[in-house]
């Protein structure tokens, strides 16, 4: 399926664009590994000071939160055919199971569909097999939520040429 | 050990707890490293998020007078409107409290409680006291 991409300029590996204008990813140290069409898949090193119960060291619930819609909102930008900023109207997280204790996270995320107004994706996160999440994730993006460019616009502009 | 210390996760957000006559408020002071947005700037979805999901549990350790910490099944959260760069407060409210299963409401505003920047709902696996619940299957 051939389709115009606005971030397409930016698909790859290692698109630490995507994550370094957002200061609450740099405060967790989340990076972005990998985007393209429809998705994005990010990494949260493991840290003690993202704990959620000592007794158990697994990972707060709200980490993973932070994980899967940041992964969801780069899914959803890399959906649009024209970049516009975007805002998550909601987000559901299912915990199948803890996260392994010190071990680094994974998420990715695909905007499975995507109307003129809403992008609906669909996430997961695991820690050591991609095949074995240990939480589940659906969310909506409200598209062109604010009329300002967007902070990708003039990096995609300097690729692309 | 206040409620909060017992969380590392809420320290590094910042979160503190309030107590009121009718139960505790939790309060999220704004500090840059919490920004999602850094044009606007807000909070970040996903501390936002965050928040929601500490204040249900710090409810329920709040109302159960401590014991252990309970696990998210699920949470959900609504993102309302835009959380600027000021200091967030959150309530929550036990809907039931069974004997496995708790559902938690939990509401999110800044400066005005009658315009919620975000509200959430969750479920959450209550363990017994001698941690019998606590290894999950694989």
């Amino acid at each position: 399926m051939s389709q115009a991409y606005a971030v397409a300029p930016l698909f790859g590996e290692n698109r630490s664009e995507f994550v370094d204008s957002v200061p609450h990813c740099r405060t967790l140290g989340i990076e972005c590994l990998r985007v393209g069409p429809c998705t994005a898949t990010l990494k949260i090193p493991y840290r003690p000071e993202l704990v959620g119960d000592p007794e158990r060291g697994v990972v707060f619930g709200g980490v993973i939160t932070t994980l899967l819609d940041q992964a969801g909102g780069a899914a959803t930008l890399c959906s649009l055919s024209e970049l516009v900023t975007i805002a998550t109207i909601d987000l559901r997280i299912d915990y199948l199971r803890d996260a392994e204790p010190g071990h680094d996270l994974f998420g990715r995320a695909e905007c499975y569909k995507r109307t003129r107004s809403v992008g609906f994706v669909r996430g997961k996160a695991w820690d050591r097999d991609p095949d074995d999440p240990f939480a589940h994730c659906i969310a909506t993006f409200m598209l062109g939520s604010t009329p300002v460019e967007h902070p990708l616009a003039r990096i995609v502009a300097e690729q692309a040429s | 050990m206040s409620l909060a210390d017992r969380i590392p996760y809420a320290k590094l957000i910042g979160l503190e707890v309030e107590r009121r006559a009718d139960g505790i408020v939790c309060r999220l002071p704004f500090q840059p490293g919490i920004v999602g947005n850094a044009r606007l700037p807000a909070v970040h979805g996903g501390v936002i998020g965050s928040f929601l999901e500490m204040t249900a549990l710090l409810g329920l350790l709040d109302e159960a007078g401590g014991g252990r910490i309970p696990r998210p099944i699920n949470f959900s959260t609504n993102f309302l409107r835009s959380a600027g760069p000021v200091e967030t407060l959150g309530r929550a409210e036990i809907v039931k409290r069974g004997r496995r299963i708790a559902n938690v409401r939990v509401v999110a505003w800044q400066d005005d409680p009658g315009k919620p920047v975000a509200a959430g709902v969750g479920n959450f696996l209550l363990q017994q006291g001698d941690g019998r619940e606590s290894r999950p299957e694989r």
